[in-house]
């Protein structure tokens, strides 16, 4: 065995393509599944929640207007940077979440193959959710899906890797970017995607990461009014309000069930539906 | 300006309505009383009274939900797909066999000319529950995979715009998706929805599977509010709706909204004055303005502004304001006294911020809530009236100078439910189109609805659609 001393990382947030700390200048520490410490997380504050938001905002332009073609490429770089790295996500996956090195591993192939599948999806939603209507009338109508625009995500608690991709791939896949607030007690699977996503051809902004509390981020996004969906999978108890806040601006809303799904289920449609809107457009036919 | 030449009046007749002097609840298949204080629905043309109208209190709207229920678990649910569309078909058939009665109905509590109730609301809705009819034995195709399942109880809030058609766009999917329905109508408009339930009696369709609770915001909120009620659908403020999406928070409910807009309508210098003008209007002042998609906001491009408002304020001076069921009337009643209060109070505001009214010449009956057809120009982006639905017959009239002005101040509002676009170049309409946000976009068109065509909002518009695969979606789950 070598006796090299590691050289240890700074975890950071992930905000406008950057990795900053928190302004606030906080941090948590990040124990494993045993207690024991690992790291130092960045304890994100409202203010870079509201940077997070900017940052989405900023690059909701050019990610929604992007080729959908271009977007499942760029989706599939995901997967492919991802798999290049299965081994480090492995291992912290196995030490946030108490799992066996062959059941982390299972997770972490589960985790690039859903952004293999929500790569094929980009160029595929319109033909599925959209198309023509044949209107009584001399007109040509036809309906697109669109993507929402910036989506706060709450990522699930307990499924740190898997769980964290199956909720942040589909809202990506729309169109529509995203401010993600990790699990709390497992962030580091988050930060490390953050890291994946930096060097894979998603734009900067497109994909936010907030590490910190939910509980205290959440509510900022509920009612931010440049915020147009909200995922409550990670949300816990706090669910209810956070909806409630987040009629204010009539947020789409993406409820969780009481208990963390079973993430290894084919997802469908159900993730991207509702942060999609449907957009039809009339001409009339005549010479 | 002085007319060319003079119309003679040309009435529908209301004597092929029998307005009853009063109304009970439709619960259960039968006419019931309400416990609530009744009130009054009255003719806004002329401030008759035309009925007492029951009003639903939690206790009627709870026996409502459980007959609703019961004919969800007992009847209509187990029933073959293929025997609820044919109710479907039945309804959708006597709805035009009675397609005259419904219009003059309409147009008496309403307020709107016969012609929009004859040509437009009565036929949309008739097509609608054809529409949906033929859904009903195909739902495997809806796109939720094999044998979706209905939610149950569908509490459903409609507004007084477009009554009967708002109805049918709340009833058919709801019905043919399997669910049964408690529905209430607007407080000012309950008549078209109670002849309605006539319909449904002559159709014998099972008693509970759809029922009509009318009162005002208090019976509304009891529906939305039952613990038993497994689906909302509300149109109506974007205020109201706020409240609804908080009141259904942290429950199970699966919840469409259709709120507020303040469309865009941008006419581009290559576009046919004539034409552009044509759809101008019929973008704001079809239905008094009363409408959520309403043309609203009117964004010119600067080289064609005069020319387009003269041609405009021309055209404007031709709009025949009065007796909804006159046959040449153009622009009929403001629906209640409550809405000219605040047609007035926005166009006051308007005036004060310093935007430039203009109305046409002529004279508004005496009685009767009246409002005539107006436009401002002048008008900044900040200004209230551009921003607030008004929800009547005014214009606001902007400018732009490039399609990426346009493309900004269009988009510059907390609403997206609807835009126009009128220019006679394909390419930029399509890329026009492609960046508007808002859920209808009309090209060289304005306010065209078809049971097939999704409709709904963007951002505080509401969200849901409402019409079309996606429309009957909303009405169920995956199995």
């Amino acid at each position: 065995m070598s006796d090299r001393l590691a050289v240890r990382k700074t975890y950071k947030l992930y905000l406008g393509g950057k990795f900053p700390r928190s302004e606030s200048g906080r941090t948590y520490s990040v124990t494993d599944a045993k207690g024991a410490f690992v790291a130092n997380a960045a304890w994100a504050s409202r203010k870079d929640a509201r940077d997070a938001v900017v940052a989405a905002r900023g690059a909701f332009a050019g990610w929604s207007t992007a080729t959908a073609y271009n977007r499942g490429q760029v989706l599939y770089r995901v997967a492919e940077v991802m798999e290049g790295r299965a081994a480090q996500f492995a291992d912290e996956v196995a030490a946030g979440e108490g799992l066996s090195a062959a059941k982390a591993r299972a997770a972490v192939d589960a985790a690039v193959d859903r952004w293999v599948w929500y790569a094929g999806w980009t160029d595929k939603l319109a033909s599925v959710l959209g198309g023509t209507n044949p209107v009584a009338g001399p007109f040509f109508d036809f309906s697109v899906p669109e993507p929402s625009g910036v989506v706060a995500v709450l990522a699930p608690q307990r499924s740190s890797l898997l769980g964290l991709v199956s909720v942040l791939a589909p809202v990506l896949a729309t169109g529509c970017t995203a401010v993600l607030v990790s699990s709390h007690e497992r962030p580091l699977p988050a930060i490390t995607l953050s890291e994946v996503l930096a060097t894979s051809d998603v734009p900067g902004g497109v994909a936010n990461l907030l590490t910190g509390s939910a509980a205290e981020i959440g509510p900022w996004l509920a009612e931010h009014a440049d915020v147009d969906g909200i995922d409550l999978a990670g949300a816990g108890t706090a669910a209810m309000e956070l909806e409630r806040s987040a009629a204010g601006t009539l947020k789409r809303v993406l409820r969780a069930p009481a208990e963390e799904p079973d993430w290894t289920a084919d997802p469908g449609l159900t993730r991207m539906t509702p942060f999609l809107e449907t957009k039809t457009v009339w001409h009339p036919i005549g010479v | 300006m002085t007319s060319v030449f003079e119309y003679a009046p040309a009435p529908e007749s209301r004597s092929i309505v029998d307005i009853a002097p009063s109304y009970g609840l439709f619960v259960d298949g039968e006419f019931t009383a309400g416990q609530g204080t009744p009130l009054t629905t009255v003719n806004p043309a002329t401030e008759e009274v035309l009925s007492e109208i029951a009003v639903g209190t939690d206790a009627d709207v709870d026996r409502a939900v459980r007959a609703a229920r019961k004919a969800f678990t007992r009847v209509w649910g187990p029933m073959r797909p293929a025997d609820r569309g044919k109710y479907l078909f039945r309804i959708a058939r006597l709805l035009q066999e009675r397609a005259r009665e419904f219009a003059v109905l309409e147009t008496l509590d309403n307020g709107k000319p016969i012609t929009e109730s004859r040509d437009v609301d009565v036929p949309l809705a008739a097509a609608h529950f054809f529409y949906h009819a033929g859904w009903a034995d195909k739902l495997d195709h809806v796109g939720l995979g094999a044998a979706p399942r209905p939610h149950g109880v569908a509490g459903q809030v409609i507004p007084w715009n477009f009554p009967l058609m708002m109805l049918a766009w709340k009833v058919a999917p709801a019905l043919a998706a399997g669910n049964t329905v408690v529905l209430k109508p607007a407080e000012t408009t309950p008549l078209t929805a109670l002849l309605f339930a006539e319909i449904c009696q002559h159709a014998d369709l099972p008693p509970g599977v759809v029922n009509i609770v009318t009162g005002a915001g208090d019976t509304g909120r009891a529906v939305v509010e039952h613990p038993d009620v497994d689906k909302v659908a509300f149109t109506g403020s974007t205020e109201v709706g706020k409240q609804i999406a908080r009141a259904v928070a942290g429950t199970q409910k699966v919840l469409t909204l259709e709120l507020g807009g303040k469309a865009a309508n941008i006419v581009f210098d290559d576009a046919p004055v004539d034409q552009a003008v044509e759809g101008i209007v019929r973008g704001i002042f079809f239905n008094q303005g009363h409408v959520c998609c309403a043309g609203s906001r009117l964004l010119v491009q600067e080289s064609v502004h005069d020319e387009v408002i003269a041609s405009l304020q021309r055209r404007m001076g031709t709009l025949r304001v009065g007796d909804p069921l006159d046959k040449n009337t153009d622009i009929g009643a403001i629906n209640s006294r409550e809405q000219l209060a605040r047609i007035r109070e926005l166009v006051g505001i308007g005036e004060a911020e310093g935007a430039h009214l203009w109305q046409p010449a002529g004279e508004l009956p005496e009685r009767g809530n009246w409002f005539k057809p107006t436009v401002f120009t002048d008008v900044s982006p900040a200004h209230r009236i551009a921003r607030d639905e008004v929800f009547g017959p005014v214009l606001s009239v902007l400018t732009f100078r490039t399609p990426d002005e346009a493309v900004a101040k269009a988009n510059n509002s907390t609403y997206g439910l609807s835009a126009g676009i009128w220019s006679e170049k394909g390419s930029r309409i399509l890329s026009i189109a492609n960046q508007l946000r808002a859920g209808v976009v009309w090209a060289n068109t304005f306010n065209q609805f078809d049971p097939t065509s999704p409709f709904g909002g963007y951002k505080q518009s509401g969200h849901g659609r409402e019409g079309g695969r996606l429309g009957l979606r909303a009405y169920l789950k995956e199995s």
